[in-house]
């Protein structure tokens, strides 16, 4: 692998983690429980559909073959794409799906804070650009879980559901490969599980104010970041985000 | 050494505008989520540059997903094609990224007086920009555009759009 096609993977990673989780969140707009959280729910999947456009599109860049953000977007299938399984997951209820946001946006913010200082100052500029948002999400995700988990018997009883089903998708953040590996070697990106104690001190202190017991299971499932293997959940996911451009290719407007 | 010279008559001279006129120009291009405050007001010009016969401009985005962004874009190359300038070009820039201090004092303002309250390194609204009530509540850090977040005033129970700080 050459040290491009190594950043090229890279950046997919970042750009399908957005995308993926961009999508499945804006599935909220229109039925979230009340206003105020409809619009914190659209606002959300607008920064990270816009935080796509930037990793994606420096993929294009970095892949040389003149593929756009949208091209990477809406003309790959399931097995191309390079998100955690995490962010495909269903949304299952409201509670489960800022149970999703609060994992995802701490593991970003964690991320984001090291690629601020990222040997590539492309990645760099993203990452600083990025992470005044994702602070945003996180204190909002947080408040959340702190919220319903500490809350009603009904609302603690589904947050904790969704953390020990959720959990197992965790692993997958802190596993890394030979992609990584490159990354790492040239500054561009840390390892992987250099994040992973930063990240527990941040579940530690959420999860404890919101009574909620972290799982002990060890089992993780993988298979996102690489591309081995997803869920099945991705296929259904793509064949909406991406029905327009599989129907009238390269359609503009 | 022999001195060269171009040889005269075929010189055409182009009466480029000075880039503080462009500047000027552009601080009357109204933000289309917020009209009162300009794009200059906002801090989304970053550079005005001639380069050669083309007039680059430096935008940076607000929110990366603000999808005012393609009219803010339009709006640029409308508003100085209207003064003759045709040769413009657009060049994203994301690195420093926007921050609110870069607000203009004059936006602040503006829009303080449209009934937005302006971003205050607190991280919250000095006042209420309807009645100046200072016993306020958050009711969302999110709102209607990307950059504002919704407050209520218990004073005069109103609620109201803050410019988020970031």
């Amino acid at each position: 692998m050459t040290h491009d096609e190594a950043l090229f993977q890279f950046l997919l990673r970042m750009g399908d983690n957005t995308l993926i989780l961009g999508h499945r969140v804006s599935e909220w707009c229109g039925h979230s429980p009340v206003l105020e959280e409809d619009i914190a729910l659209a606002n959300t999947a607008l920064d990270l559909i816009g935080q796509t456009q930037f990793w994606l599109g420096l993929a294009g860049e970095v892949e040389g073959k003149g593929r756009t953000a949208d091209d990477l977007a809406f003309h790959r299938d399931a097995w191309d794409f390079r998100n955690l399984l995490l962010v495909e997951l269903p949304n299952g209820d409201f509670g489960q799906t800022l149970m999703r946001q609060f994992l995802f946006d701490a593991y970003q913010s964690v991320l984001l804070g090291r690629l601020i200082s990222s040997s590539d100052e492309r990645v760099a500029a993203i990452a600083a650009k990025a992470s005044k948002e994702v602070a945003y999400h996180v204190e909002r995700s947080a408040d959340t879980v702190v919220g319903l988990g500490d809350g009603t018997e009904e609302s603690h009883a589904r947050m904790q559901a969704a953390l020990d089903y959720l959990w197992p998708y965790v692993g997958e953040m802190f596993t890394g490969d030979e992609v990584d590996a490159a990354m790492a070697d040239t500054g561009i990106a840390p390892d992987p599980a250099s994040l992973q104690e930063d990240f527990n001190v941040l579940i530690s202190r959420v999860m404890g104010e919101a009574t909620l017991s972290v799982p002990n299971a060890k089992y993780s499932h993988k298979g996102g970041r690489s591309g081995v293997m997803h869920t099945e959940h991705l296929g259904h996911l793509l064949t909406s985000m991406q029905w327009l451009q599989r129907a009238y290719p390269g359609a503009a407007w | 050494m022999a001195a060269t010279r171009l040889s005269g008559g075929g010189v055409v001279i182009v009466d480029k505008p000075t880039t503080d006129q462009v500047w000027a120009w552009l601080d009357e291009v109204p933000d289309p989520e917020i009209p009162v405050i300009s794009l200059v007001d906002l801090g989304i010009i970053r550079g005005v540059e001639w380069q050669g016969d083309t007039l680059e401009i430096a935008v940076t985005p607000t929110y990366s997903g603000c999808p005012a962004t393609s009219v803010i874009n339009l709006d640029i190359v409308t508003a100085l094609g209207a003064k003759g300038v045709d040769k413009v070009r657009l060049r994203q820039q994301i690195a420093p990224p926007w921050t609110t201090d870069w607000l203009s004092d004059k936006g602040r303002e503006k829009l303080e007086k449209y009934g937005i309250a302006p971003p205050q390194a607190a991280g919250g609204p000095a006042r209420c920009p309807q009645c100046g009530g200072e016993d306020l509540e958050r009711v969302s850090q999110f709102g209607s555009t990307p950059c504002k977040a919704s407050w209520r005033c218990r004073t005069c129970l109103e609620p109201f759009d803050y410019f988020k700080c970031i």
